[in-house]
């Protein structure tokens, strides 16, 4: 077993060791983290490996959750198709996005995926009447139940949450020491010399603008269904910068980096609410002493320094 | 039969017409070296070959079959390979990474490290597997690039420039390595060392303005007086 592999499942393993050691608050916010590392780690496969900078992955998150909110809300379906139903809305989003998208590179892909976002955002407003985007709906406790267990319930929450986290993090363990993964790198380090050793550049941004967004649509899905809400707040920019933030804090281009920075910066600003209300004056100036001192964010200085290894 | 075949390919800068009605023939197996002064088109041309620039007039056949309109990768997956003259490498990849980049796409998991092994030994680069391709000297990075070519164990092999920048002792390991090579490979070869062109070409083309000006066996070449006047300086 390789090292990368011992520590991916030794996260796992203390991950699920944490769910019955861990004092109320922090199992709640570490179910939270969980979920949310999930979202980062799909913008991590975009942004990291693939060397696409997305600002609207807000609208991936809001399909997966809107996709399993509205067909449990007016159709009352169980989680078991909800929640695939919500991955499956965000992959058909990333990819008529990708395909728009991508005529586009850099700067222009920055701000395209930008304004993808907010006409998403726009929608669940228009449609308010069915999305009751400004005010959000709940998920009855009665709807959230999957294999018989009620999701509502802390435990079984944590505990799916870090279901759903096992198997996106081992997939993407797996993601980047293939030759998929390998092409993705390459293709981030070095377009044109991909390109002239054979690879196809655009339909491999494509498969990453999809998974990359099914990933996080599977984040808003799970994050409606586990937590109870759903609403257009979820779609909004801040939305679209926090993966981006997370990864960036955690280091980019790292598997473990997205679950790193996430925690990071969720207990970085737990805490600084404690002393201050300015609590994104904080994370800036914690973020600004990261690209100071670690530039490639916490996992990517571990990198550098004692773990060249690390995947 | 030709391995590749162009017939009045032409691009223009602008204004500029780099490349004009070159008909160039390359037979399955030749090494072709490609020659003529800074700026007289070779990369122009090449870069059309492989893709990398489209044409502006004219036609590519490779393998026995229209290639003009096909993009660059389906191109390289047809069986050509580049190595470009402004070194284009993964700099913050290690040298084995790179090169089982090109590796890869030919070589299933099985053979996989030992052809990045073999190529690797192939440049003589194999004590360096392990460093960041963007620490290695610059000569040592051209190599890389050469064995990118190799790596992908193609049925063309373009190189422009490779000897730029390396030892003397480094260019006669390159002259040995393309002597091994052409058993198995036809190769168009961009060279402003006279010494390299006369060791391995077949055939020479000389170009000069965008135009071959003359085509021939190495001795025909360098007693063409045409060829004296524009390019070895008289
Ligand atoms: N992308 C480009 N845009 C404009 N002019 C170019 C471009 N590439 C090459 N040229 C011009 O085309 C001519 C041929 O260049 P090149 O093919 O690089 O010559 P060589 O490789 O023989 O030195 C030169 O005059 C060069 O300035
Ligand atoms: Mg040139």
């Amino acid at each position: 077993m390789s090292r990368a592999l011992v520590l991916h499942l030794g996260l796992i393993a203390v991950l699920f060791a944490a769910a019955f050691l861990l004092p109320a608050y922090h199992h709640g916010n570490l179910a939270r983290i969980m979920v949310l590392a999930v979202y980062a780690m799909g913008y991590n496969i975009l942004f990291g490996y693939a060397g696409l900078l997305s600002l609207g992955h807000a609208m991936f998150f809001a399909a997966g959750m809107y996709g399993m909110g509205l067909t449990v809300r007016y159709w009352d379906w169980p989680m078991i198709l909800a929640l695939p139903f919500g991955t499956l809305a965000a992959a058909a989003l990333a990819l008529l996005v990708a395909v728009l998208a991508l005529r586009t590179a850099g700067v222009a892909f920055m701000i395209v995926t930008l304004m993808f976002s907010q006409a998403g955002f726009l929608v669940i407003l228009y449609f308010n009447p069915i999305t009751r985007g400004d005010e959000g709906f709940v998920i009855p406790q009665a709807a959230r139940r999957l294999a018989g267990l009620d999701l509502s319930d802390p435990m079984n929450r944590y505990l799916a949450a870090l279901v759903l986290f096992s198997v996106v993090l081992l997939a993407c363990h797996r993601l980047v020491l293939s030759r998929l993964g390998r092409v993705l790198v390459a293709i981030r380090e070095n377009e044109e010399r991909a390109r002239l050793l054979g690879y196809d550049v655009w339909a491999h941004k494509l498969g990453a603008v999809v998974l990359s967004g099914s990933v996080a649509g599977a984040a808003g899905a799970a994050y409606g269904a586990l937590f109870g809400s759903v609403g257009a707040s979820f779609a909004e920019v801040p939305f679209s910068i926090l993966p981006l933030l997370y990864v960036l804090a955690g280091g980019a281009g790292t598997v473990i980096g997205p679950f790193v920075g996430t925690a990071f910066m969720f207990y970085l600003r737990d805490l600084a609410g404690t002393v201050t209300d300015a609590h994104m004056l904080v994370a800036g100036a914690a973020l600004i002493a990261l690209t100071l001192f670690a530039r490639r964010g916490l996992m990517g200085l571990v990198r550098a320094r004692w773990a060249g290894w690390l995947p | 039969m030709s391995l590749l075949l162009t017939e009045g390919l032409g691009r223009r800068f602008g204004g500029l017409e780099a490349v004009r009605d070159v008909d160039l023939a390359l037979r399955e197996g030749e090494v072709r070296a490609l020659i003529g002064p800074n700026g007289a088109g070779k990369t122009t041309l090449v870069s059309m070959l492989c893709g990398r620039i489209a044409a502006s007039s004219g036609r590519i056949h490779f393998a026995g079959r229209e290639v003009t309109r096909l993009p660059a990768h389906r191109r390289i997956r047809m069986g050509m390979a580049y190595t470009f003259q402004i070194t284009s490498i993964f700099a913050e990849l290690t040298v084995r990474e790179n090169v089982r980049l090109a590796v890869q796409r030919v070589a299933d998991d099985a053979a996989l490290e030992l052809r990045v092994a073999e190529t690797l030994a192939c440049v003589g680069l194999e004590g360096r597997a392990d460093q960041r391709a963007g620490d290695l000297a610059y000569g040592h990075q051209r190599l890389v690039e050469v064995a990118m070519g190799l790596g992908q164990a193609p049925r063309l092999l373009i190189l422009d420039e490779p000897t730029q920048g390396l030892s003397d002792g480094e260019v006669a390991g390159f002259v040995a390595l393309i002597r091994a090579v052409a058993r198995e490979t036809t190769v168009l070869l961009i060279e402003h060392n006279i010494d390299v062109v006369m060791a391995l070409a077949d055939r020479i083309t000389v170009l000069n303005f965008g135009r071959v000006i003359a085509e021939g066996a190495p001795a025909e070449i360098r007693a063409d007086p045409v060829v004296q006047e524009a390019y070895l300086g008289g």
